[in-house]
């Protein structure tokens, strides 16, 4: 306890167990009365408590704490563990653990965590005896919150957490081996000004790297000096505000047209805190070939790992951007950024109009993604289920301040809005809406009751088109319309948030969306809006896998 | 684009003294489908870190991958890929003979000096030799000998290499460290 307490720990998310009931049973006296120092959520399932900790670091900037016992609600965090390791959020996972005299005797609630988490956590440690408790804390969240931040497990055997020992407080801030923050380069910080000034046609991706750094100033600096337009990764989007005028928009299978385009047009694209995902980057072998390429990372596996660089420059964006843009002279691209905007016109005509002011026929989640972020108050966060629901609100929502956005981006993973959504509210009093489709709600739904417990103001805006309208849609593209168990019946929501005595309400017309939405948004506390869509509302502009992000198709 | 030609590499990679490390460095490898050849682990000239040496065929561009992959993990302090001319290498072949077959015919004895190989110990069953040298001198013994249909048992060792360079950067590394971190 006074090891989390150290590190700053003010909100723990977990669900106790018979392997950590000396944990919690010191937790007991922590979050009551005069030693109070943690709130403790008490979560439904294992899974959600990882995604809650996701959540809220995510918004927060500060390290999500998930506490679970051994055997199954270790591998229940899982999940949530490898969803952080893609998506850089910093974690901790504290496991109970049989005690060490009874390890690798297939005891109750036995399973080698440290041996199942390693290839998908930046570090997994077990920690043996309670003298080790103190270096052990302070080094997971050392390794979770510093460089690229990641999730961390530290498996905790049940005699650890009853040994006695005296109180040593450790501080690690500093591991030999681990370089957290490389040294920059100047040679390479040169050469990226030189590309940079000498570039006709820059663009610039900017990736979640730099909410990560914390650079969101940093970024307004470099590109407005040097005139660079800047698509956004689906993780960066709330790195640079959606009204900016150099926001080009959202990159990606279905992100926005003209800077997929563009992408094969520039001279100079200059990659920030991003990865070059395959969602990205479609076919790698056709990916921006007429350009020199400059990826500023603080990972340095990242460099060349899918895209090949011109220049790399390893180091933390806070420090790389401002060095770059003392070496830039001023520029315009006028011309340049003029021509984003036909493309952007074709775009708002073929697909946007359509999606977001339908006239006629059920309603469409690009509509009801709109029609909330017109009226949500202003740095709302954004959260998303995975799947076409996660698709339209990226594209439609609107990013005014950083750190506005969660999604699971890189593992994809369903189930995952709900609960991250709750960890969201702990950790900003601004609104969070959450948009989930009627697969992912469903399977983290027993979330509700955390919802319930702790009155979590989550908006759910549940778009139920009675599919999971992803798969479906690929089926329709890509399996000759065979519908494989892409069909849901489903419960009856109303009759479910009755259960759990969280206000709900349902839309089924146009005309009811506006008003639903404003009582959705004035009402105090959770509240469930289930909008009936199109059972074929497509998600487009698409570039479909594996093909060159210049055959977007921005109709099927 | 042609394939790039698979070549054999030894990783050389340094890590703190820690439980499981061995096991998140093969990870990598199986992660991307590429055969471990050879697997040393032993002390280095560092006092407390540990030096792996590990040999595995692969283009360039993937052990590149491989190394920037397994250098990543926080204990691990050092990795580097290296080819065959860049090493000073050894391996150590054991090879079981029949004693019987020995004595009867004398070409077995030669090609035994003739590859510099060493007798360790001699009973009435069996003759076992030991050879230092490069990959293909072991396995170009072995081949000789078994044309004499005499080996029992043959065992080679993971490979130990050292590298041209004089010292072990790796020192100069954390001595780096330690002094940023004052």
């Amino acid at each position: 306890m006074r090891a989390l307490q150290a590190e700053g720990v003010k909100t723990i998310f977990g669900y106790p167990g018979g392997a950590i009931m000396p944990v919690y049973d010191a937790l007991f006296d922590y979050t009551r009365g005069e030693k109070k120092c943690f709130d403790h959520i008490l979560v439904r399932h294992e899974q959600a408590a990882t995604h809650s900790a996701e959540g809220y670091a995510r918004v927060s900037g500060e390290v999500g704490v998930a506490l679970v016992t051994s055997g199954p609600g270790a591998t229940n965090t899982l999940t949530g563990v490898a969803d952080a390791m893609m998506d850089s959020t910093p974690m901790v996972v504290i496991a109970g653990q049989v005690a060490i005299g009874a390890l690798g005797t297939d005891a109750f609630q036995e399973v080698d965590l440290v041996g199942v988490s390693q290839p998908i956590s930046k570090w997994s440690y077990q920690i043996r005896h309670a003298e080790d408790i103190a270096w052990a804390v302070s080094r997971a969240f050392y390794i979770a919150r510093s460089g690229r931040p990641g999730p961390v497990v530290l498996d905790f055997p049940r005699n650890a957490q009853v040994e006695e020992v005296e109180w040593e407080p450790k501080k690690v801030d500093f591991i030999r081996s681990y370089v957290a923050y490389p040294k920059l380069n100047e040679d390479a910080v040169r050469e990226a000004a030189e590309l940079i000034n000498n570039a006709k046609k820059p663009l610039a991706l900017v990736g979640q790297g730099v909410e990560l750094g914390n650079a969101q100033e940093e970024l307004l600096a470099f590109l407005e000096k040097a005139d660079i337009p800047a698509g956004r990764t689906m993780l960066g989007l709330s790195a640079l505000p959606s009204t900016h005028p150099l926001n080009v928009g959202m990159l990606g299978m279905h992100g926005n047209y003209a800077v997929n385009l563009k992408e094969q047009e520039c001279d100079v694209l200059i990659a920030i805190g991003m990865r070059f995902s395959d969602r990205v980057t479609g076919n790698t072998k056709t990916y921006a070939k007429q350009a020199k390429i400059i990826h500023l990372d603080i990972d340095k596996s990242e460099i060349d790992k899918n895209i090949k660089t011109d220049v790399a420059v390893v180091a933390d964006c806070k420090e790389s951007l401002p060095a770059i843009t003392a070496l830039l002279q001023e520029r315009k691209h006028q011309e340049w950024r003029d021509s984003f905007k036909e493309l952007d016109e074709k775009e708002r005509t073929k697909v946007i109009e359509p999606a977001i002011h339908p006239k006629e026929g059920p309603l469409l989640m690009g509509e009801v993604v709109n029609a909330v972020a017109e009226q949500a108050p202003k740095g709302t966060v954004l959260v998303t289920d995975v799947g076409q629901n996660q698709l339209f609100a990226t594209r439609y929502f609107k990013y005014e301040q950083k750190r506005s956005i969660c999604t699971s981006g890189g593992l994809g993973t369903m189930g995952y809005g709900m609960p991250a959504a709750i960890g969201a509210t702990f950790a900003t009093d601004r609104t969070v809406c959450c948009f989930m489709g009627d697969g992912g709600f469903q399977m983290c739904i027993e979330e509700l009751g955390t919802i319930m417990e702790q009155q979590s103001p989550v908006k759910m805006i549940l778009m139920n088109n009675h599919y999971l309208g992803n798969v479906r849609q690929w089926q329709d593209m890509f399996w000759l319309r065979r519908k494989s168990f892409t069909k849901m019946l489903n419960p009856n929501y109303e009759l479910i948030a009755k259960g759990y005595g969280i206000n709900y309400a349902a839309v089924t017309s146009r005309e009811e969306l506006g008003a639903a939405i404003e009582k959705m948004l004035t009402t105090k506390g959770p509240y469930i809006l289930e909008c009936a869509i199109k059972e074929d509302d497509d998600v487009l502009p698409m570039t479909p896998p594996g093909m060159n992000v210049n055959d977007m198709m921005l109709e099927i | 684009m042609k394939k790039e030609e698979k070549k054999l590499y030894t990783l050389l990679v340094y890590s703190e003294n820690i439980a499981g490390i061995l096991n998140q460095i093969t990870a990598v490898f199986t992660r991307r489908q590429v055969n471990i050849e050879s697997l040393n682990v032993s002390a280095s000239s560092i006092e407390g870190v540990h030096k792996y040496t590990i040999t595995a065929w692969s283009d360039e561009d993937q052990i590149i991958k491989i190394t920037k992959q397994i250098e990543k993990k926080i204990d691990v302090v050092k990795a580097n890929y290296f080819t065959d001319d860049q090493l000073f290498i050894r391996e150590s072949g054991l090879y079981k003979l029949s004693t019987q077959k020995v004595l009867e015919n004398p070409e077995i004895s030669r090609t035994i000096r003739k590859y510099d190989a060493s007798i360790i110990e001699v009973n009435p069953t069996y003759v076992i030799v030991m050879m230092y040298g490069v990959t293909e001198s072991i396995i170009a013994l072995y081949r000789a000998l078994n044309e004499f249909d005499c080996v029992f048992q043959y065992t080679r060792s993971g490979r130990i290499a050292v590298t041209r360079g004089k010292q072990e950067e790796v020192s100069k590394f954390l001595e780096q460290r330690e002094e940023s971190h004052g």
